[in-house]
């Protein structure tokens, strides 16, 4: 059954739903973007050849690069905050004690809500005059005038998005770490530690090394997440203030849809797109080379 | 425990890091320490969940109050009332949000299950090319799509639509989906499957008699995370669901930041709307706690 021509048929027959999803759904939209940007295209008028005007103007385009910029500096500031929080709590938490798995379970439950609630959760803890942040810190002493945390101030606002985010996140990584780490042979350590490694040196040479497929995944999963970021901007600065907090996906979302210079949008598509096909290229190369 | 002891009376560099009482007392001021942080680490991540809940119960003048209230002075359930009564009113909003859901889970599971079945059991021409091809979502993200995908179904009439909605959302997770459903149908026993077929079963039976009850937790991963992903999912919805009637739940969310009279916004419905969003997702990651670890540590580590 699973080795004649006609049972090949039959398998392909079982795949045949997946590759008309993808067929239509995936590759289809990709080509379309391609053709889409080379296009000018609204909805309202028949769209019109331009070769590549449209990526020629994204370059002279001050917004599109503030917007990229942006993008990447919140990437630089928040992968290395989730990394490095992600691997401390895991190694903090990776023993199988009651109150060490409650710690890594209670840490995940705000990865389980929506990144959409969560904004909208914290942009009322940030409210400057409704929100219990400013009065926490107002009752605590450390501030007189409550601190307008979103829209106003450029890194402000990015500060304090990045910490809704990590809030939101963090736990996502240390569920992978822990897991990473769990799956080290105990007769490792227990050899590191007969030959009188201690505890910090057996973290630097035996742990981290170990669980580096992971610590380069979850980097890579984060950075990408970071790059595509949307939802929490939209809805807690909504690109305040002066369009410094409009995140690459937030500058594409605006020229397709309210504007609908579909064309152009498409082409920041392909742009955005080949960024982040470049850092996934990256990590597998370097992947590779450290599992060699 | 005694091999152990052996050890540490064998090495120096052990003995002399564990000097008996006062390495002990280290110990135990470590475990402590490690206790205290896992409290204020729990602490941290429910805080904002307990006071938005505890924001949801506040009277309408209590919401509204500043400085703020850290808890509630009764309980009070008009900001429930009056986002039951937004606009189309908040059943209508559920269903969509549920509708989109179950079509998402639906698709999800009716195009990976028999991918699966073919992918780890077929001898398929080019396989390797074919499911590269099917994880084509992986490289190019689906926020790049949504105009040119958009445009596709502004042609089909599927805006405003659950089903076109719940395309997209597939869409999202049918990489991970995929990945999860042929790792499982590859963990089978090949036996199964085969003493099955020199009894005589077809290949359907196959898969519905010996695999589906074989795959139940990968069937469930995938649905729960199928789930998740619709429920809380936004820019896809905000692209394609631009009449009121289509709103799914986390769109009425953002449209109640600026619900009152002069635009400002009513914080009790806000985190009313908020804690609402939120106990599915907590309830099925108590109840699936377990599905939630597997599906992620099976789904990312390759």
């Amino acid at each position: 059954m699973y080795s004649s021509r006609r049972s090949a048929l039959v398998g392909l027959a079982y795949l045949a739903p997946a590759l008309v999803f993808v067929g239509l759904f995936t590759a289809y939209p990709f080509v379309q973007m391609l053709w889409v940007s080379l296009n000018n295209w609204s909805l309202i008028e028949p769209p019109r050849f331009v070769g590549l005007e449209n990526f020629t103007r994204a370059v002279g385009d001050r917004q599109f690069w503030v917007s990229l910029g942006y993008t990447l500096r919140y990437a630089l500031i928040i992968t290395p905050i989730l990394m490095v929080g992600g691997y401390a709590m895991a190694l903090l938490t990776a023993t199988n004690t009651p109150l060490r798995r409650l710690t890594r379970g209670v840490v995940f439950v705000p990865v389980v809500i929506g990144l959409g609630s969560s904004s909208l959760l914290w942009y009322w803890l940030y409210s400057p005059h409704y929100g219990l942040l400013n009065k926490l810190l107002q009752d605590l002493g450390l501030i007189d005038q409550p601190i307008l945390w979103l829209g106003v101030d450029a890194d402000t606002s990015t500060w304090a998005i990045v910490l809704s985010v990590v809030w939101k996140v963090l736990g996502f990584g240390v569920i992978l770490f822990v897991a990473a780490i769990q799956a080290i042979p105990s007769e490792i350590n227990e050899a590191a530690m007969v030959d009188g490694a201690s505890a910090w040196q057996r973290i630097w040479r035996v742990t981290l090394p170990l669980t580096m497929p992971t610590v380069l995944l979850v980097t890579l999963i984060s950075v990408i997440g970071s790059l595509l970021a949307f939802d929490q901007f939209f809805l807690m600065t909504a690109g305040q203030p002066r369009n410094l907090t409009a995140t690459a996906v937030f500058y594409v979302y605006l020229n397709s849809f309210p504007y609908l210079k579909l064309g152009y949008g498409a082409a920041l598509s392909v742009i955005l797109s080949a960024i982040v096909l470049s850092f996934t290229i990256g990590q597998v190369i370097l992947q590779r080379r450290t599992r060699a | 425990m005694t091999a152990g002891y052996r050890y540490v009376h064998d090495t120096p560099a052990l003995a002399r890091r564990h000097p008996s009482r006062l390495g002990l007392l280290w110990s135990r001021r470590t475990a402590y320490l490690v206790g205290a942080v896992c409290i204020v680490l729990c602490t941290f991540a429910l805080l904002p969940i307990v006071f938005a809940a505890l924001a949801s119960i506040k009277s309408p003048a209590e919401a509204a109050a500043t400085p703020p209230t850290y808890f509630p002075q009764g309980i009070n359930l008009s900001s429930y009332q009056r986002l039951w009564n937004f606009q189309l009113g908040l059943p209508r909003y559920l269903m969509n949000s549920l509708g989109t859901a179950f079509l998402s889970i639906a698709m999800a599971l009716g195009v990976t299950i028999p991918a699966g079945y073919a992918l780890a059991r077929y001898r398929l021409p080019r396989k390797e090319v074919l499911f590269i091809f099917l994880l084509l979502g992986l490289i190019i993200p689906y926020q790049a799509l949504l105009t040119p995908i958009f445009l596709m179904f502004s042609q089909l009439k599927l805006t405003n639509t659950l089903l076109g909605l719940a395309i997209i959302h597939t869409h999202i997770q049918l990489p991970f989906s995929l990945y999860v459903m042929r790792n499982s149908f590859e963990a089978v026993p090949r036996e199964l499957d085969e003493a099955a077929v020199i009894d005589g079963a077809t290949s359907w039976q196959v898969l519905v008699r010996i695999f589906l009850p074989a795959v139940r937790p990968a069937i469930i991963t995938v649905a729960l995370f199928a789930f998740v992903t619709s429920w809380n999912e936004f820019l896809g919805a905000l692209v394609m669901m631009n009449s009121g009637a289509s709103f799914t739940f986390p769109l009425v969310l953002a449209a109640n930041r600026a619900t009152t009279s002069l635009g400002g916004t009513d914080w009790g419905v806000l985190q009313a709307g908020v804690t609402i969003s939120i106990v599915p997702c907590v309830a099925f990651y108590l109840l699936l706690q377990r599905y939630y670890i597997a599906g992620l540590t099976s789904g990312a580590v390759k």
